[in-house]
């Protein structure tokens, strides 16, 4: 790639793919090997009042977002202006609607953050990696908050769609564009580099608990039985929970 | 017909004295680990009172258990499902530790640390959440004996309704204690609570348990159950419950709280009940009849049809038979004096309760009347200290007709046992009760004499299987099983497993293992090695031992 520094190359495609694979790899052994562990690691029993307002408001205000960053990354701008929606009018829905979400993660971070900062018996429950996700996690929100608000809405607006999505979508694609990336402003550079120490932190964290969300509960039977089932016993001196060889299935 | 086998539980409350150990053997056994201080799968609450947690009897509070809709179709008190997912990020009907109590200890170190001084140290409470110093307020046993009573007990709910009947002042005063546990429901609303499917009932002995693998600690089960018997551990962040023992009911053992039970008040055998009838006997439109509608589900396991059914459904014979000599289908379905608790929560409870008599007799006595004529003591049941209201609330959903009999029945039996001691004819007839003489003898001997074999049916889960089952379950973490424990393949003193935990008769038979002393009483060879005050006759020499 030409006009790209080493330290682009590393910060803006090996950093990232590293975390990617971290992020899959770590998935398929805690899933395997950390069952027990793998929880939503509810405080609803320690502390009831500022939960009730603060969870829901923030996980509902995190679908918004997430549903945006789909919309604004993932889609490209080619296909929005194909089907006749112009810029200028993605941006006025992006700065309205993302500031919506903003404003709702707002109140949620903010009471969850005090709640776990200064009530006592919630503090108590955080483990160290939990504390890092949840600060790398701040900081992602924070950044993006700054970018929704402060640019999209204040601001000036800037088109991340020909900036941050490509390199964001080449990623996956094989062909990161760095260049788009590394001339981006410093807030957005933040904010994905973030990103990615969130994703490469995620699998060890109780983030782990969105994908356990139940949906299949709409669908099944009410009560659940189950049978002795034959199954064979653990490996001698592994009480189960040992790291196996992937495809083994006991 | 879909037969399925239940292991059931029925606790006699005349004999409760309240004592406790059976809570204290259940937590060193199930719950002495962090995380799960405030836990209790088996606790004794003193009635009235709040119980434990505060008020959980009150569902239109907690939102528990099952309820009718608008159809009279049987659905979850806490709403649909959807509703719930839609509220999975904060549950409005759990719980919070201060219904429970804030776990603490205390700081023990403080007595062997403190500087030197004038005063003897004394130790501080440390929260177990935070560490941090802090004053109980409130717990499972606050409320022992109608401790704060004048204060607290009016507000138990099964008071509530009847308050202006009940006085708490101290000639009219009245109390009981109701050990809980784990209800091991037939139509479980914890399991149907469940968003992850990590809950379930075992099909071949009704067990509700947890699956610690696949609980995501979505905390709906705690609010589900009605009784509150499921449990959310504050350091795994997963849920628990009592297992019913199921190790020792696999083995063939009763649970830990029926084995330690000083009282010797609790039963253990199998029912057997037809599946497909649970829904709609716990649909039942009038909360009253929920009591003969569950009674109504249990199948006759004498009933030819029933057995030929049962085999060829896959009931082994030994659970069969195990079925035939249940002292809780005696109890519950053959005399009916044992009563479900909450029937009207419509989860088809399995704990069930014989209804506390004696205070009746006493104050009988007390009287001057003759608790040989029935009559005297039927007449004395409806103005007994316990209202008969109070007990049906707790026991038949208001319905006091059932508890009446139970109590009758109750009563008739010691009419007729005692006329029979003293070698009279009986001035009463039992069929005035629905009873026979043989019915009376047979209740007699479960709940009097109530021998250790009589008090327990359980038949083993089928050895052929063992290894499977202790297999499917080690991954919820036996805390023997760590590498080199004595979980670890290793069968423990006698080497034997299961067969070791009880003496065996061929054992009790062989001189080098026990021996009879002189006082008659059978002693175990326990230690190799002399003692001054044990001498020979424990034992002849014979296993390479000193005696």
């Amino acid at each position: 790639m030409r006009g790209v520094t080493g330290f682009q190359l590393w910060w803006w495609v090996i950093l990232p793919y590293l975390a990617l694979a971290t992020f899959v790899i770590g998935h398929i052994w805690r899933y395997r090997y950390d069952q027990f562990g793998w929880t939503s690691r509810s405080t609803e029993l320690q502390e009831k009042k500022l939960l009730k307002w603060g969870s829901p408001v923030f996980h509902y205000g995190t679908f918004a977002a997430i549903a945006g960053h789909v919309i604004g990354i993932l889609v490209p701008e080619r296909w929005t202006s194909e089907i006749g929606i112009p810029e200028a009018a993605y941006r006025w829905f992006s700065a309205g609607a993302g500031t919506l979400a903003a404003v709702l993660i707002i109140i949620g971070v903010a009471i969850l953050a005090a709640r776990r900062l200064f009530v006592a018996r919630v503090r108590a429950t955080t483990s160290p990696v939990d504390w890092l996700a949840l600060i790398l996690l701040a900081i992602v929100i924070v950044m993006g908050i700054a970018e929704t608000i402060g640019v999209g809405l204040l601001g000036g607006g800037y088109d991340y769609r020909q900036s941050v999505a490509l390199w964001f979508r080449g990623l996956f694609a094989g062909n990161p564009d760095v260049r788009a990336i590394a001339h981006a402003p410093f807030l957005y550079q933040l904010h994905a580099t973030a990103a990615w120490a969130v994703i490469a932190v995620w699998p060890f964290s109780r983030l782990v608990h969105a994908w356990s969300a139940p949906v299949g509960y709409l669908w099944r039977p009410f009560v659940v039985y189950r049978s002795r089932k034959a199954t064979r016993p653990n490996e001698p001196g592994t009480s189960g929970r040992r790291w196996r060889r992937i495809g083994v299935h006991y | 017909m879909r037969i399925m086998a239940q292991v059931c539980m029925v606790m006699n409350l005349d004999k409760c004295i309240g004592c406790h150990t059976c809570s204290v053997t259940c937590k060193q056994t199930w719950t002495n680990r962090p995380g799960t201080e405030y836990v209790y799968f088996n606790n004794v609450e003193t009635k009235p009172g709040l119980g434990y947690p505060a008020r959980y009897e009150d569902q239109e509070q907690w939102k528990g258990g099952w309820t009718l809709d608008k159809k009279g179709r049987l659905a979850l008190k806490a709403g649909s499902r959807l509703k719930k997912l839609a509220s999975i990020f904060y549950n409005p009907d759990l719980p919070t530790i201060e219904d429970y109590h804030e776990p603490y200890s205390y700081d023990y170190a403080h007595l062997i640390t403190a500087p030197a001084g004038t005063k003897a140290p004394s130790v501080s409470t440390r929260s177990a959440l935070t560490g941090k110093e802090m004053n109980p307020t409130w717990g499972a046993n606050w409320e022992d004996d109608l401790a704060g009573a004048p204060a607290r007990a009016l507000s138990d709910p099964n008071i509530v309704a009847m308050a202006d009947k009940v006085k708490l002042d101290f000639e009219s005063v009245f109390m009981f204690y109701l050990p809980r546990i784990c209800e091991h429901c037939l139509n479980p609303s914890c399991v149907a609570s469940c968003p992850s499917g990590a809950m379930y009932k075992r099909e071949e002995d009704g067990i509700v348990l947890v699956d610690q693998d696949r609980c995501r600690g979505w905390r709906f089960c705690v609010s589900g159950c009605p009784y509150k018997k499921v449990y959310f551990n504050h350091r795994t962040g997963k849920a628990e419950k009592c297992t019913f023992c199921f190790p020792r009911i696999e083995a063939g053992l009763p649970t830990i709280c029926s084995e330690t039970c000083v009282g010797r008040l609790r039963y253990l055998g199998l029912v057997l009940y037809d599946a497909d009838k649970v829904l709609s006997a716990a649909a039942s439109e009038d909360a009253g009849d929920l009591y003969e509608a569950q009674l109504g589900v249990f199948l006759d396991p004498d009933d030819p049809d029933v057995a030929i059914a049962a085999e060829r459904q896959g009931i082994p014979h030994d659970w069969l038979a195990a079925a035939r000599r249940s002292p809780t289908y005696a109890l519950i379905a053959r005399h009916r004096v044992a009563l479900p608790l909450h029937p009207e929560y419509r989860t088809m409870p399995m704990v069930w309760y014989i209804p506390p008599l004696s205070p009746v007799a006493d104050v009988t006595a007390a009287a001057g009347y003759d608790d040989a004529k029935a009559e005297n003591v039927f007449a004395a049941i409806d103005a007994l200290r316990i209202p008969v209201e109070y007990l049906a609330n707790l026991f038949t959903a208001g319905r006091v007709d059932p508890v009446r009999m139970a109590l009758r029945r109750l009563a008739m039996v010691r009419c007729v046992m005692r006329a029979h001691q003293l070698g009279i004819h009986p001035a009463v007839d039992p069929a005035e009760v629905g009873l026979t003489e043989n019915d009376a003898e047979d209740l007699f001997r479960l709940l009097a004499i109530a021998r250790y074999e009589d008090r327990y049916v359980v038949p083993p889960a089928h050895a052929e299987n063992a290894g499977r089952l202790l297999a499917q379950h080690d991954l919820s973490g036996c805390s023997l099983e760590s590498e080199g424990g004595p979980g670890m393949g290793g069968g423990g003193p006698g080497g034997d497993g299961v067969a070791g935990f009880h003496l065996r008769r061929e054992d009790a038979a062989d001189p080098s293992v026990a021996g009879r002393d002189g006082d008659g009483r059978l002693h175990l060879r326990v230690a190799e090695h002399p003692s001054p005050g044990s001498p020979g006759s424990l034992g002849p020499a014979g296993a390479g031992g000193l005696a």
